[in-house]
């Protein structure tokens, strides 16, 4: 069922949806996930959503785009179309296990026989019945709804996502990709929430693919808990492709046990208002975490990547780079804080984040912060804002190559410190030529839209 | 094939070239020496067409074309090459990719198909053993991390790539021991042919007892104030250039 | 020989704060509390003109309306504000005709200090004004500054004698609404100095002003503006120490420094006040805001501070860079150690073309303390070629103290080049062990390191200034190492 509601003084609208719809919310939807509904509205009814004045969102102030008339689905009837017949990804001669999911509500997967035995892939509406303890000791355990009112409003209204279990021991050989469509008539707001846990000595890596295929404005909230068990491997690809009415903020919040090693890695090529939280807490000894993203914005778009990694536990290890080109008007930000916990003795933490301004009309905000309360620490972190270098751009045309091919080589060059920490080669392949085709303007900025297929025919693509 | 007329150039209002001549023929060598901040060096960036120098006199022409006007990458097209004394470290470049990117840009500017992955490959192969350059260099970016002989190396390996009608060496010899000294010459002598000049710019005079130069040029304070043969060069490192200086003290 | 040996130890060891003694001098306070009424008092008891009074109630009002700021890392217990003294003086006639009329007790205690007052007795050129509690005792060397035409005097007499300079230029760079603690500074403050350098004249000595808190319950509130007219020189020095008190007591200070054309400032801060007993009772509480505009071209202002004392301590010397080819400086030292909290650092904003800045912070956290560094680079849209770098770095040294960084950078310009890097490490015990093994003790060991490690910054003070610090630093950090 559709609710089209206009939101003008934000949480007192979305208040009133909430009990206005609150039977329906609740029906199909796992114990679990109803029993937070109350208490995560609350705290979204205190905080609202969140503009520049708070601290964590000072660079991307939310407030216009979660207003304004928008629709919200509030039973799977659009999961059902065969919009997903109609979808082809950018990323196609991968071989993955697909599952995809339509504005927010799981839809289809691959026939389950090629799964090894005893993993899970399922809506979290079934989660419940086929892992129901699994589901109810780990759901809304590492999202942290109190510190973050959008996890709280996730928490509160997501009815359905998608959930993985893999369990101890098993290596899953192909990636598990996790592909949401955001389509429909009408402008729309969707919530997801996807909950991964990878049981002891498991290994899994997920690519979460986000799409928009009609030129209606979307904004979307999406919630990911991950839970990486003793000595499992996890990685998530986080490849953002989607036009500039889009506003989504992108929650992955990762939970990690002894000698657990997981990466993370936010690709965002195109995007309206793009805000990813990537929050990793190592809460056992010897834990190993990569935090990347790379951010390529042109037009009025503009990108925030926000991190918290909090080592809790001492002998740990984080490494983060965050990279990010700017071209026309685009703006960006980064916030990382590093917490080191008091006794998380031997800590290692590294931290980088670059950009490159490439007109005058591009920003970056940075702030990349370090707090530590250990002292056998080695932490550093480094910020720089520049252009692309004059020197190498000389060397490069005293070779021959022209003024336009070298700033395309210099920029890939920058971009590929990022795309090379991705550890599936074929994605790697694939995300190579999608970034060199970025800067080549030859990936359109609506591809794999079908509805604007023509550059800059229609107005979101502006 | 060269000639350059009365050329003077400037950076920030202060002028380091001050009236040069010179003609290179195909097939010569000349060998350009001078005291350190002579001028040697702004030289070869002004005709390589660094920007950062500021041309405010006089002409160069290079294969009957005004090379002035030209920019730096059609320079590099037309076959003129400049191996640079720093050569710059580009992280994340690779060198496959980096040569295959010139060596396609050079073809189309003459007009030519692009070349084969296959066909590619071998020339990189043939190339790298012709200047004796270690094999995995290749496969890293370009320069990075590279030592200060192996960065010299690759100069001359881009070279043989790039089969320039002119090149120019920047003081090549500058920090390298003798045997990539010898390597860098046996590499320069092998592309020698009597259409390919080049301009040797160096402080001393070891590297010419393994590149032999038809003339040699002394540059002092942006002017060529002798020139000889190549025992110029032996008289120079005998005498050193003190008496150069006092010769042509303004 | 051994008893000098024993003084230089006791010296060295003896690790208390060396300036906590009180002076009993006959003072003039007024009560306790806030109120529209004690401003006008305040203003009465000056004998201020009605432009000083108007500039006070307005910041009054203004303060009234605003909150404390909470975003900084730190933990302040609630300050009741009617609970401070807002005005005490020496009672004595601060109008000195000579040495001879200064009160004997505030000789001793400048004495004591080793503070010179006394001109004849000076041998290293520096002018000082000896500010104690809420007014300016006496300033040095005026004579002799005002043959160049150098203004040097206490903030109260230039409201006097100087109100063209202090209409035009008091509260331009810091104005009232800022924020909390300059809106109350404007509403409050009392004294403090007050430099005009005029154009083209190289300021021949340091100048110097020297803070100290003495009367209980009260609050400091001065209030410094330096003036460099186009084509001058002037560096200025500025320290503090307080009586050692169970209770906390305020200071919350502005300085405002604005550079001419091609004008050159250099500040100088060694912040030695009380900084609370081991178990973290009493302390100042050091609420500061100080900033800088250098306003001409080709004008330069740098900052560097020692900072070792106070309970906590909330400071951002700070750089407008107005004027093309502008240059902005901050290098700064913060140590601290048992219950302190400092949050500090400073905020270069480009706003000219051309303009540079450079920041270098070295954080030491010992004991129980939290040590945050916290800066802000912003280059506007119209600022062409600016230029940053940042360098801040933290040393732990123990394993209950807190290090922590937060750079903000914004940038709106695409020809900028901004760099910031962060390290916190400890110090590494390969170091000291090889220390050890020549003979150092691994006390001295970590004096050495630590020296070593702040010593980029401590080579911007002058030399007394730099001799202090050091020695200062060591003290701060006595008993750190177990």
């Amino acid at each position: 069922m559709n609710v089209a509601c206009r939101i003008v003084n934000l949480q007192e609208e979305y208040i009133k949806l909430f009990n206005d719809q609150k039977s329906l919310l609740q029906s199909g939807a796992p114990k679990k996930m109803n029993s937070l509904r109350d208490d995560a509205l609350k705290i979204f009814e205190e905080k609202g959503i969140p503009s520049n004045k708070v601290e964590a969102y000072k660079y991307t102030n939310l407030q216009p785009y979660f207003k304004g008339s928008l629709n919200v689905a509030f039973t799977n009837d659009a999961a059902h179309n065969d919009i997903t017949q109609h979808f082809h990804c950018e990323v196609p001669q991968l071989n993955t296990y697909n599952v995809f999911l339509v504005n927010g509500w799981f839809s289809a997967k691959d026939s389950d026989l090629n799964l090894p035995d005893g993993v899970i892939v399922c809506s979290m509406q079934e989660a419940e019945q086929k892992a129901p303890d699994v589901f109810e000791k780990y759901y809304g355990e590492t999202a942290p709804m109190k510190e973050d009112s959008l996890v709280a409003m996730n928490t509160a209204f997501a009815q359905d996502g998608a959930f993985i279990y893999v369990p101890k021991g098993v290596v899953l050989d192909k990636p598990i990709q996790l592909v949401n469509i955001m389509t429909g008539d009408e402008d729309r707001l969707a919530f997801q929430r996807n909950l991964i846990v990878v049981d002891e000595n498991a290994q899994l890596k997920v690519m979460l693919c986000d799409h928009t295929m009609s030129s209606q404005r979307f904004v979307i909230n999406t919630v990911t808990e991950v839970f990486a068990k003793e000595n499992s491997v996890f990685d998530v690809y986080n490849v953002q492709n989607q036009h500039n009415l889009t506003t989504q903020v992108q929650g992955i919040y990762v939970h990690q046990k002894k000698n657990s090693n997981i990466l993370t890695n936010n690709l965002t090529l195109h995007a309206g208002i793009a805000r990813n939280n990537v929050n990793v807490t190592m809460d056992d000894d010897h834990c190993e975490s990569h935090v990347y993203g790379l951010y390529l914005s042109d037009k009025n778009q503009h990108v925030d990547n926000s991190t918290f990694i909090n080592h809790a536990k001492p002998d740990c290890q984080s490494f983060e780079l965050f990279k990010g080109v700017m071209d026309d008007s685009a703006t960006g930000a980064f916030s990382g804080r590093v917490y080191v916990a008091q006794d998380a003795q031997r800590t290692n933490a590294y931290q980088s984040n670059n950009n490159l301004l490439l007109t005058d009309n591009a920003k970056i905000n940075s702030k990349p912060q370090l707090e530590i309360y250990a002292d056998d620490v080695k932490c550093s972190h480094g910020a720089t804002v520049g252009q692309l270098d004059d020197e190498a751009m000389f060397y490069l045309r005293a070779r021959g190559i022209n003024k336009e091919e070298g700033r395309i080589l210099l920029m890939f060059a920058f971009a590929y410190e990022v795309i090379e920490k991705i550890r599936v080669e074929p994605l790697k392949e694939q995300i190579r030529g999608l970034v060199e085709k970025r800067f080549r303007g030859e990936f359109d900025k609506c591809d794999s839209c079908v509805v604007c297929g023509q550059p800059g025919s229609n107005a979101s693509c502006l | 094939m060269l000639v350059i007329k009365d050329l003077h150039a400037k950076i920030e209002d202060k002028e380091i070239l001050r009236g040069i001549n010179l003609e290179v023929k195909p097939g010569e060598v000349h060998a350009i020496m001078g005291p350190n901040g002579a001028g040697k060096s702004t030289l070869s960036s002004v005709l390589a067409g660094n920007e950062k120098f500021e041309v405010s006199e006089g002409s160069v022409s290079f294969n009957d074309k005004e090379l002035l006007e030209l920019s730096p990458e059609d320079r590099a097209r037309e076959g003129l090459f400049l191996s640079f004394q720093y050569p710059i470290e580009i992280p994340g470049v690779s060198m496959v990719n980096f040569m295959r990117t010139a060596v396609n840009e050079h073809r189309k500017y003459r007009g030519e198909d692009p070349i084969s992955a296959s066909e590619f490959l071998k020339l990189m192969r043939d190339k790298k053993k012709l200047v004796e350059i270690d094999s995995n260099l290749t496969n890293r970016s370009v320069n990075e991390g590279f030592s200060g002989g192996e960065k010299k190396k690759n100069e001359i390996f881009q070279m043989a790539m790039l089969e320039p009608k002119l090149a120019i060496l920047d003081e090549t010899d500058s920090g390298l021991d003798i045997d990539a000294l010898r390597v860098v010459a046996n590499g320069v002598n092998k592309l020698k042919s009597p259409e390919r000049s080049t301009i040797v710019i160096t402080h001393y005079q070891r590297l010419l007892d393994y590149i032999v130069p038809d003339y040699v040029h002394v540059l002092y304070k942006g002017r060529i104030v002798k020139s000889a043969g190549k025992e110029l060069a032996l008289e120079l490192e005998e005498k050193g250039y003190d008496w150069i200086k006092k010769e042509f003290e303004d | 020989m051994a008893e000098d040996q024993n003084k230089i130890l006791d010296e060295v060891t003896g690790g208390e704060y060396k300036y906590g003694f009180y002076t009993d001098i006959e003072m003039d306070t007024i009560p306790k509390g806030l109120t529209e009424d004690v401003i006008r008092m305040i203003s009465a008891k000056k004998n201020e003109p009605e432009y000083m009074l108007e500039f006070r109630l307005k910041a009054f009002e203004k303060w009234q309306k605003m909150e404390m700021p909470d975003w900084a890392h730190l933990n302040i217990p609630e300050i009741d504000f009617q609970d401070i003294i807002y005005y005490a003086a020496p009672k004595k006639k601060p109008q000195l005709e000579s040495m001879d009329d200064v009160d004997p007790e505030l000789r001793a205690t400048f004495d004591k200090l080793g503070i010179p007052l006394d001109e004849q007795k000076i041998l290293s050129g520096v002018a000082v004004d000896a500010v104690i509690d809420s007014v300016s005792v006496k300033t040095t060397f005026k004579e002799t500054l005002a043959e160049k035409g150098i203004i040097f005097c206490s903030i109260s007499e230039a409201v006097h004698e100087f109100p063209d300079l202090v209409k035009k230029y008091l509260g331009t760079v810091v104005t009232d609404s800022d924020n909390f603690f300059a809106a109350l500074n404007s509403a409050v403050f009392t004294d403090g100095s007050f430099v005009y350098i005029p154009k083209g004249v190289r300021c021949p000595m340091e100048l110097s002003t020297y803070f100290r808190i003495n009367a209980m319950n009260t609050g400091q509130f001065e209030r410094t503006l330096i003036v460099a007219d186009d084509d001058s020189y002037v560096s200025y020095l500025e320290g503090c120490t307080a009586p050692q008190r169970d209770e906390n007591q305020l200071h919350a200070a502005i300085v405002e420094i604005v550079a001419n054309e091609r004008a050159e400032v250099k500040y100088s801060t060694v912040q030695n006040w009380y900084p609370g007993d081991k178990e973290g009772k009493g302390g100042i509480y050091n609420f500061v805001t100080k900033r800088a505009i250098c306003k001409g071209d080709y004008s330069k202002v740098s900052w560097t501070q020692v900072e070792t004392g106070s309970a906590i301590t909330w400071k951002y010397p700070s750089c407008i860079l107005q004027g093309d080819h502008s240059v902005g400086e901050f290098y700064s030292v913060a140590v601290t150690n048992n219950y302190q909290q400092a949050d500090t650092g400073t905020k270069m904003i480009h706003l000219g073309k051309n303009t540079r800045s450079l920041i270098v912070s070295k954080g030491v956290s010992a004991g129980k303390s939290q040590n945050s560094y916290r800066g802000l680079v912003k280059v506007s849209k119209r600022a062409d070629n600016a230029r940053n770098f940042s360098q801040c770095d933290s040393l732990l040294l123990g394993d209950r103290c807190g290090a922590h960084t937060f750079p903000y950078l914004e940038i709106a310009n695409n020809s900028a080049k901004v760099e910031h890097e962060a390290t916190t490490s400890k110090i590494g015990e390969d170091q000291i062990f090889y220390c050890n093994q020549r003979g150092l003790s691994t006390e001295d060991a970590v004096g050495l390191i630590v020296n070593g490690y702040v010593k980029e910054v401590i080579n911007q003070l002058p030399m007394e200034f730099a001799v202090e610090a050091q020695k200062l630093l060591q003290i701060s950090l006595e008993g750190s190492v177990g």
